[in-house]
């Protein structure tokens, strides 16, 4: 199975990392996705606070485009890996099949593009297509390193299950939980896990600069309630969260005394480490803190290989 | 500065300029669920609750005027806590919209100076670029923090994880093209 891939603008900076390790392993499970050719801003927060056609009016191409590139009946799953992204895409998708005067414009604008939308393109999060489409059996069975031994914090901040709850529960998310004790991690019970990381999330980037007391505040709470927990590490959906946890914690720790220092790390990267792919597919290197406990290798994909290995 | 505001009967909506979404206020109980719930209520100059009443008791400008309205970073932690289904956060961004079609945000706030930076250059070039424009930003509201980030900004450069370029489009003038379609008119509300 292909999918088209929507990289958001986050990519290209902070986000690196995510979508080396997002793509590695993709290739590692056997689906490939496709990035979707010339794709632009899908709006962000930041547009609907001018104008919601023209914020509809830019997710919408890019719909259109996934469409254009994958014609013929059946859905069209676009991967959206940053959270901000994600949901201003659900967001249109709803819109449009809504069908109100924003959906009539949009159609219009679009059309004098030579481009048009009819619906059967649909934003997916890797998260949704990992756990519901590829499945955690499927992913079991692919580990070469199983997590034991780590506790595993799963920050799902707000924008991947708020207001749209497409594939897992708005109050008590659970797919990262699952997906990561199927990878032999214990994970940590924490409420604080939707809670906002208090980035005003308008370029998916480093942006604290807006106010910068509160954002910080935000974060440090969160990260001195998973390290309270017993979390050893922080997994996150989106680039502008996981910026905001792992670029601050000297400033954190100076504001508000204590150590903040917990690797803060993308989904895809610590699933990437257990499925055994070497550390500089998954962008570890551009990481400003990454520190793991040593993972033995084991499971029916580590002993073929080492069998492998063995007669070779 | 927290402000309480006398409650108006349910109902009441005298603002005509209330939009579809606004006009779901009118069911607002004054619970106080949404301000509860806000994470950012703190940093607020109204809270979630007291922009509803605002707006419910004809005080429609004084919501618009008001900083918690940049403040809300759109987590939607209110609309889905609120008992009586209200999209508050729709409702600010409602907010939002009015204010800078009026023109009567905070200048020297960075939020909504930032929204409308960001809005120019993905209305020019169809992507954004984080790096770029949070120096942008930074020189236009706080050039001191860009010092402060210094060190945190060279290190993201050496990791590759900070990019100067500007990203775009292939053809920008078709998101210009596009974007000047939906435009909002003159004396119309976005």
């Amino acid at each position: 199975m292909r999918y088209s891939y929507f990289p958001g603008c986050g990519a290209e900076g902070t986000g690196r990392p995510y979508e080396e390790s997002l793509l590695a392993v993709f290739e590692t499970l056997g689906s490939g996705l496709d990035v979707l050719d010339d794709w632009n801003c899908c709006g962000a927060t930041a547009y609907p606070s001018i104008n919601l056609d023209q914020a509809a009016a830019l997710s919408s191409r890019n719909l259109a485009l996934a469409e254009a590139a994958h014609p013929g009946p059946g859905p069209v799953d676009v991967v959206a890996p940053c959270a901000g992204c994600y949901r201003a895409l659900v967001r249109t998708q709803k819109t449009m099949a809504d069908g109100g005067k924003t959906a009539k414009r949009v159609r219009n604008a679009l059309g004098s593009l030579g481009l048009s939308y009819e619906g059967h393109a649909r934003a997916r999060h890797p998260l949704d297509l990992l756990v519901n489409d590829i499945g955690l059996e499927r992913i079991a069975a692919a580990v070469v390193r199983p997590l034991r031994g780590l506790r595993v914090a799963c920050y799902y901040g707000c924008l991947l299950v708020r207001p749209y709850a497409l594939f897992d529960d708005s109050r008590e998310p659970t797919s990262m939980e699952r997906l990561f004790r199927a990878l032999g991690a214990e994970t940590v019970d924490w409420p604080l896990r939707t809670r906002c990381c208090g980035g005003s999330c308008y370029c998916g980037g480093a942006l604290l600069g807006a106010l910068p007391e509160a954002t910080l505040e935000l974060s440090h709470e969160l990260l001195k309630d998973a390290k309270q927990r017993g979390a050893n590490v922080v997994v996150t959906t989106c680039p502008l969260c996981q910026f905001n946890l792992e670029g601050f914690q000297g400033q954190m720790a100076r504001t508000f005394g204590g150590s903040h220092e917990l690797t803060v790390g993308f989904f895809t990267q610590l699933l990437g480490v257990a499925l055994g792919i070497e550390p500089r597919k998954l962008g570890i290197q551009r990481m400003l803190q990454w520190e793991l406990p040593d993972l033995a290798q084991a499971g029916p994909r580590a002993e073929a290989k080492e069998r492998a290995g063995a007669t070779a | 500065m927290p402000t309480t505001v006398g409650l108006v009967a349910p109902g009441h909506v005298p603002d005509e300029r209330l939009s579809a979404a606004e006009t779901e206020l009118r069911t607002c109980h004054q619970c106080g669920t949404c301000s509860g719930i806000c994470p950012m209520v703190e940093y607020m100059d109204y809270s979630p609750r007291a922009l509803n009443d605002l707006q419910l008791s004809g005080h429609y400008e004084e919501a618009m005027r008001s900083k918690a309205i940049w403040v809300c970073t759109s987590c939607y932690a209110c609309t889905l806590n609120c008992p009586k289904q209200i999209p508050v956060t729709d409702v600010i961004y409602g907010l939002k919209r009015a204010a800078l079609q009026a023109g009567v945000y905070p200048r020297r706030f960075t939020i909504p100076v930032m929204a409308k930076e960001f809005i120019h250059f993905v209305g020019r070039r169809g992507r954004s670029s984080e790096s770029w424009l949070s120096v942008q930003l930074y020189l236009r509201t706080r050039p001191m923090e860009l010092v402060r980030h210094m060190p945190l900004g060279w290190r993201l450069m050496k990791a590759g994880r900070m990019r100067l370029r500007r990203e775009r489009v292939r053809q920008p003038e078709q998101i210009q093209r596009m974007l000047k379609m939906l435009a909002t008119p003159p004396g119309e509300r976005p």
